[in-house]
């Protein structure tokens, strides 16, 4: 992997802005002349949960096994993304709504046979934030912002410190109990420097997995849920597209076909650094309220 | 996602009286990591930083009060006291090995990359106002050290707060108005508790001064806390968080008014004393486990998030 000297990432959401009026992450960390911003696009109305993109990832990227356990939740024993899953498949079944099946892949789509229930299912990934909690917060500079706009982890500079950790609105990134490092998806940075298309994408029989420059792909989803809206499915909407939420859009983004909680996602997420100023506010304060009670302490000398 | 909103003023505390409803997740699993900070190494790394910080403080202010034992009790401790905290920090890392990397680069959006650089900074600092102090040796370099010391320990007893409100941990994140303050408060209570143990009353009035003023922020800065997150507070008054902040703050006023009423009483002053420093150490244990459980339950990333939905929702169609 190729490794570029990582800055201090974007301080906070100020910056040259990308074609749909977002903030464009690369060039706000300092990539002059760089590719486009690319990204992910999982249309979940698609997803057979055949898990390809699971191993794929897990293959391509050499991510260490991290045992297998029966969950008891449907079809899903991965659980969670964490260190060593890059890729998640979650399967949820649920009542299905009166939705007509013709736009949807028949058998084994999200609408499946007459006996009410319908499964759907969601590959997760990392969201290649826009602003990154995990790359703001990282005090060694291992998490960095890549030329195509993606948040890669430096294995060789991480030091485990576990801080990213708890910064991910998603609960995406964790620290591998084998080595001590923080890791997660890199949007197969090794892959793109060669134009390669991402292990998972790549891998996904029925394109539920979409990879291209972000711009087309925001424009394709936005075209894909007016078509599954006209058809009748009006639960679709997307997660993630909006450069105006609370981190600034995704890089990896979604279609779903229920609140996102129903698929694990938080429903609002906002990047913790926006309030930082605030923080430190209050810390500079405290910490001169202490100051001061210490001067007041020894204000009186011995008489 | 919905456009984001800022919760603030009026809106936040309406926020707050809606109690986080029936929300829907995913197989009850949590949204978020629960950290991988461990116990005792994480928070004992909070108590000892604010132990170092505010007692630096304090041996200025006992130096400057005329009471130099005081003030050498105060530098040993606060050289201790940071070197602990250092050992703790260095052994919560997954690679110890790399600890020098906290210092390849500096980052204002990351409070452990400036807490790191204000440790290197404070620690030497420290340490030589302590070894100064003890051995008598090079007077004008340790009359340096602890100003040094002086001015930085306030920070680096108040820098972890910001440390731990910077996350998606919501009981953490949620806090961060009052857990500076809560954390300069225990701070406080701890320095001014172990001068208290290690001084007698009658040449440690500052320990106590600082004692008392401590242990009333940091009760003060709680009840806030408390009352400004209504439900979002859950994660401090219940389970096993909710006892040790509990079990602290009944320590605190015990301190606080064993501190105040004891007089020249040694054996009261020690009990004071031991009451205040084991409060503060409580209390952070306390903090931290909150956040954990606050990450471990879906609701308290959910319910939150949903009641912004709606707010906004019903701001856009009136
Ligand atoms: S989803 Fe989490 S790990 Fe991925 S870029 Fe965003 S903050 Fe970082």
């Amino acid at each position: 992997m190729a490794h570029a000297a990582s800055g201090p990432g974007p301080a906070f959401a100020t910056g040259p802005a990308d074609a749909a009026g977002g903030l464009d992450p690369a060039a706000s960390s300092g990539y002059a002349d760089h590719p486009p911003r690319m990204g992910f696009f999982t249309d979940t109305s698609v997803c057979i949960g055949c898990k390809a993109c699971e191993v794929a990832c897990k293959e391509w990227n050499a991510v260490p096994a991290d045992g297998l356990d029966l969950t008891g939740m449907s079809y899903d024993n991965t659980g969670a993304l964490g260190a060593s899953t890059w890729r998640h498949v979650a399967f949820i079944e649920q009542p299905a709504p009166a939705v007509p099946d013709s736009v949807l892949p028949d058998p084994g789509g999200p609408i499946a046979g007459g006996d009410g229930v319908r499964w759907l299912m969601s590959s997760d990934v990392c969201k290649h934030c826009t602003e990154a909690a995990c790359l703001d917060v990282c005090p060694t500079g291992a998490l960095l912002r890549t030329e195509f706009g993606t948040v890669v982890v430096q294995d060789d500079v991480c030091n485990g410190c576990g801080y990213c950790v708890s910064a991910c609105p998603f609960g995406v990134i964790g620290r591998r109990e084998s080595d001590g490092g923080a890791h997660k998806c890199t949007l197969c940075y090794d892959r793109l420097g060669d134009g390669l298309t991402p292990a998972c994408a790549k891998a996904c029989p029925t394109e539920s997995i979409q990879f291209g420059p972000l711009d087309e792909l925001r424009e394709r989803a936005a075209g894909r849920v007016t078509e599954l809206h006209e058809a009748g499915v009006s639960d679709a909407r997307l997660y993630g597209a909006d450069p105006a939420d609370g981190i600034g859009g995704a890089g990896a983004f979604f279609l779903l076909l229920d609140e996102p909680e129903v698929y694990g996602l938080p429903p609002d997420p906002v990047v913790t650094t926006r309030d930082l100023p605030r923080i430190w506010r209050h810390a500079a304060t405290a910490a001169a309220s202490l100051a001061v009670a210490a001067i007041l302490s020894g204000a009186w000398r011995r008489p | 996602m919905t456009a984001r909103t800022r919760r603030g003023g009026r809106e936040a505390r309406e926020a707050s009286m809606v109690p986080p409803a029936e929300f829907q997740s995913y197989y009850g699993r949590p949204v978020l990591k629960e950290p991988v900070w461990a116990a005792p190494d994480v928070p004992g790394y909070l108590f000892f930083g604010g132990l170092a910080g505010a007692s630096s403080a304090l041996a200025a202010a006992a130096g400057f009060a005329g009471r130099p034992e005081l003030a050498r009790a105060a530098k040993t401790a606060a050289a201790g006291a940071i070197s602990l905290s250092a050992v703790a920090l260095v052994r919560d890392l997954g690679r110890p090995a790399r600890f020098l990397n906290m210092l390849r680069v500096f980052k204002p959006t990351s409070p452990m990359s400036v807490g790191s650089w204000l440790l290197a900074a404070y620690g030497p600092a420290a340490g030589a106002a302590a070894a100064s102090a003890v051995t008598g040796r090079l007077p004008r370099i340790g009359r340096a050290a602890t100003a040094t010391a002086a001015a930085l320990g306030p920070a680096v007893a108040a820098y972890t707060a910001a440390l731990l409100s910077d996350t998606a941990v919501p009981a953490w994140h949620e806090a961060h108005r009052e857990l500076p303050y809560l954390f300069v408060g225990s701070a406080a209570t701890a320095a001014g508790g172990l001068g208290l143990v290690l001084v007698p009353p009658e040449r440690a009035e500052p320990a106590r001064r600082l004692a008392l003023l401590g242990a009333a922020g940091e009760l003060l800065a709680k009840s806030l806390l408390i009352r400004r997150l209504g439900p979002a507070a859950r994660p401090y008054q219940s389970g096993r968080a909710g006892d040790l902040m509990q079990a602290g703050e009944v320590l605190t006023a015990s301190g606080l008014a064993a501190a105040a009423l004891g007089g020249r009483s040694r054996v009261l002053a020690m009990a004071a004393g031991t009451m205040l420093v084991t409060a503060s150490a409580l209390t952070r244990f306390g903090v931290f486990h909150a956040g954990r459980e606050s990450a471990r339950d879906p609701g308290y990333t959910i319910g939150p998030q949903r009641d912004r939905i709606r707010q906004q929702q019903g701001r856009d169609t009136p």
